[in-house]
């Protein structure tokens, strides 16, 4: 399904966070939204699923208008939102956290047991630490369970919040293939928010670089990877000319 | 031996109505991270819409019914209207506009009901029951298995249940939980009304034995608030048997002492229980909350 954001302004009080910030992304692409420490990415996500309200602009999933649904109005909708620093449910153990990802069909009792299945044949830690409170797993766990948890949902389109935050390359390389994964077999939309550009345009398809609350540049993800301005912000590659002595 | 088994037993009935109020404490405060100080109100509102129902010449099983019904609305009415349009601001904000909500509640009652102390009948009947040789009112066996069957059903609720643990979610992360779907608003209305149908059961029970009036909500809210913090916040259990301890510990204070200590007594078992065991007896070890 196809996810369409128009004009955005977006304020924290007198903060302006977004400025008429437009992007796409089509159905079943992978698209990485890039930018430091502060420019506007998480704000961007929030406003998508509903946790913020944008002063102007309009958010559409398919034909149908996000811009001022609530939170939960729009996970019914078809939309998952994996937030910053995975926010699991802490005191509930793992197997509750997943299955209060299917709260809005909590009817479909057959379809969650077969999808808990799926998410733990994806996820195969997280069936072995089922009874576990979920405040005792490791992050690279708690990041599989917040993705399991967005999956539970049924999601047509997901929102990810710097899924690599402070995990070792090894969990981020192994999260990201299970992004890749999800596209291919259940052809599902991803935006994907990274502070880790290198790790994130090398799954995605097309990216976005954000700038103080600016989309700054936009391309394919071949392209922003080629992109000398990219490459000196976002991506290190003069710093590990430096060290190694060497181009790539 | 005969006293001792009349002032336990009147510990723990009174404790039962400490616990039950308690609950309710517990139940808003584990949805919404509030602590509701009208808790006390829905208890005395239970009481006296009964009083009232039977005044009007309903029958006892109706106006009882009745009066949990309406205190459980006038509970979801008061999360609609007063701590609805708060929105987002800070817990202590909502904590202390709950206290507002009591005295509107309170005043109201003294309004339409009137200052008077009223009694209501004993469910079933005033003939006491004979236990080793002491005197036990029925009423209290009707408390103390409203207050079993209540902390059960409870348990449950949060233990085997989507809803419960929806609940507990939104306690933990509000965010989070209506990122997954799942509507805060919908679950604050909930806990309030639940809460004010646990205070109003409590107050329909205790009236027979204690008497009521338009300001027992104050007493019954603090001491309902000492029993939660004494069983640990957020604890069902906890929640009851905090309340018990509290009732037993009185009533012995009463019967062995003298009446005039009992509350004083109630307040030093507190501080003594905040001092060894900050987060009460039966709550977590780590006082850490998100
Ligand atoms: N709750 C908030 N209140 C005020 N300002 C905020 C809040 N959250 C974020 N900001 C500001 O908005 C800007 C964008 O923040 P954010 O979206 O978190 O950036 P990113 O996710 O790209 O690091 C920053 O300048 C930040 O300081
Ligand atoms: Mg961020």
């Amino acid at each position: 399904m196809r996810l369409m954001v128009r004009n955005l302004d977006v304020f924290y009080g007198a903060i302006h966070a977004l400025r008429r910030v437009t992007l796409h992304v089509d159905a079943g692409e992978i698209v990485a939204l890039v930018g430091a420490n502060g420019a506007g990415k998480t704000t961007m996500l929030a406003t998508i699923s509903g946790i913020l309200r944008p002063r102007q602009g309009s958010v559409r999933l398919g034909e149908r208008e996000l811009t001022h649904l609530a939170p939960e109005a729009v996970v019914a909708a078809g939309l998952s939102h994996v937030p910053e620093g995975r926010r699991v449910f802490r005191p509930l153990s793992v197997e509750d956290n997943l299955r209060l990802g299917a709260y809005r069909r909590r009817a479909q009792r057959q379809a969650i047991a077969e999808d808990l299945e799926r998410i733990y044949a994806m996820f195969p830690i997280l069936r072995e630490r089922r009874r576990q409170p979920a405040g005792t797993l490791s992050g690279g766990e708690q990041q599989m369970l917040a993705m399991g948890r967005a999956l539970m949902a049924r999601p047509r389109v997901l929102l990810l919040d710097e899924p690599s935050m402070g995990l070792a390359p090894l969990v981020v390389q192994e999260i990201l293939n299970h992004i890749q994964n999800l596209r291919q077999k259940a052809g599902l939309t991803v935006l994907v928010v990274e502070q880790n550009a290198r790790a994130a345009l090398a799954i995605a398809d097309r990216g976005y670089v954000l700038e103080n609350g600016r989309i700054v540049l936009h391309g394919t993800a071949e392209e922003l990877l080629n992109n000398h301005d990219v490459q000196r912000a976002y991506l290190g590659r003069e710093r590990e000319e430096a060290c190694t002595g060497s181009g790539r | 031996m005969a006293p001792l088994i009349q002032y336990l037993m009147g510990g723990l009935t009174l404790g039962s109505t400490y616990g039950l109020t308690a609950l309710g404490f517990t139940l808003i405060w584990s949805a919404t991270g509030i602590v509701n100080f009208a808790q006390g109100e829905f208890v005395m509102l239970g009481g006296m819409l009964a009083v009232a129902g039977v005044a009007v010449g309903l029958s006892q099983l109706w106006a009882i019914l009745l009066a949990v019904a309406g205190t459980t609305v006038v509970g979801a009415m008061v999360e609609r209207t007063m701590i609805r349009p708060l929105g987002r601001r800070p817990v202590l904000d909502v904590v202390i506009v709950t206290l507002g909500v009591a005295m509107v509640v309170r005043g109201l009652v003294m309004l339409f009901l009137g200052k008077e102390t009223h009694v209501l009948e004993p469910f079933s009947g005033h003939v006491p029951l004979r236990v080793f040789g002491a005197a036990i009112m029925a009423q209290g066996v009707w408390v103390l298995a409203t207050a079993a069957a209540v902390v059960g059903g409870l348990k449950v609720f949060f233990s085997a249940t989507l809803e419960g643990k929806a609940m507990q979610a939104c306690a933990h992360d509000p965010v989070a939980a209506s990122l997954v779907g799942i509507s805060v608003p919908r679950m604050t209305l909930l806990s309030f009304a639940l809460s004010a149908l646990l205070g109003a059961v409590g107050g329909v029970l205790i009236t027979p034995i204690t008497m009521t009036s338009y300001d027992v909500g104050i007493l019954l809210g603090l001491k309902g608030f000492a029993a939660c913090v004494l069983g640990g916040l957020g604890s069902p259990l906890g929640a009851m048997a905090g309340g018990i301890l509290l009732g037993v510990v009185e009533s012995l204070t009463a019967g062995y002492l003298s009446s005039a200590y009992k509350d004083a007594v109630a307040l030093v078992v507190l501080l003594a229980v905040l001092f060894f065991r900050p987060t009460g007896l039966f709550g977590p070890r780590d006082v850490t909350r998100v």
